[in-house]
């Protein structure tokens, strides 16, 4: 085998083919959370649905409350196992990519934003998207602030005995 | 449907949206340097596309619940994508947190129309 020579670009020529599944390597367990989680998260959403059903073309308050309660408690999760917690390596995979993502969703949020298009109700369509979108950023942020409020002198001890 | 029935659908079709949702972010992630949340961008215009094909066309309740209450509702995520827009804003990003949060929302709503749309042709 030839060495690449320096500085001609033959070193990106020459270089072997990058794995595309490389990385996944070692995720069997994180995948195994994920889809757990992602299954209580679903059963959380779909179990509030039936509670507070949505008549169709209504406000669709029930996934307004689901998205913006889920973003709330990332902020909160994201705090506890980065700065509060030295963590199970699977507790992020498992609360926040999957408990909370399968409990928050996106599809639900455009597929009725359209159906209030489709109702005639263009002002209520752009209003869900709009109030949806700044309560669950605003949610987000809240709960990363406010969990690093309450637990700033945990989180301060913490840095100062690394 | 039986409550119970529909419930195993929901989870039959969670635990397939959302570890597609890592992969995809995994993937997506590891292929180009910059900080923009391109896998939740993917998961969630593919996912209201979905949700929007299974609803407009005249698919059953069982159907509705694993492919649409399960899959599509695991596969997308609002949490993750309002807390990757916090985390550009926070890193001094506010245009690209701005894009992003507009981009995804009329990413979704135009695939959502478009799933609509392609549904009621069946």
């Amino acid at each position: 085998m030839t060495a690449p020579l320096p500085g001609t670009g033959e070193e990106e020529v020459f270089a072997p083919p990058a794995n595309p599944l490389e990385p996944l390597r070692g995720q069997a367990r994180a995948f195994g959370a994920v889809a757990v989680g992602g299954a209580i998260g679903a059963i959380g959403r779909w179990a509030v649905g039936l509670a507070i059903p949505t008549p169709p073309g209504s406000f669709p308050w029930a996934t307004f409350g689901i998205n913006v309660l889920g973003c709330f408690l990332i902020g909160v999760v994201v705090v506890a196992v980065t700065e509060l917690t030295d963590p199970h390596p699977l507790a992020r995979p498992f609360l926040a990519t999957g408990i909370l993502g399968g409990f928050t969703t996106f599809s639900t949020y455009s597929v009725d934003a359209q159906h209030l298009v489709a109702a005639h109700r263009i002002g209520s369509a752009f209003g869900y998207l709009g109030l949806t979108l700044v309560a669950a950023v605003i949610a987000a942020w809240a709960g990363l602030e406010v969990t690093r409020l309450v637990y700033r002198r945990r989180i301060a001890a913490r840095r100062t005995a690394r | 449907m039986n409550p119970g029935l529909t419930a195993l659908l929901v989870v039959a079709g969670a635990v397939v949206g959302a570890p597609a949702r890592y992969l995809t972010d995994r993937l997506v992630q590891s292929r180009h340097a910059t900080g923009f949340p391109w896998g939740t961008f993917a998961v969630n215009a593919v996912g209201s596309f979905i949700l929007g094909l299974t609803l407009g066309s005249t698919a059953s309740p069982a159907v509705i619940a694993l492919v649409g209450t399960g899959f599509c509702g695991a596969l997308t995520t609002y949490s993750t994508f309002a807390y990757e827009t916090v985390q550009l804003t926070a890193g001094g990003g506010r245009l690209f947190a701005v894009l992003n949060a507009v981009g995804s929302v009329l990413a979704g709503l135009g695939a959502a129309g478009l799933g609509l749309a392609l549904g009621s042709l069946t």
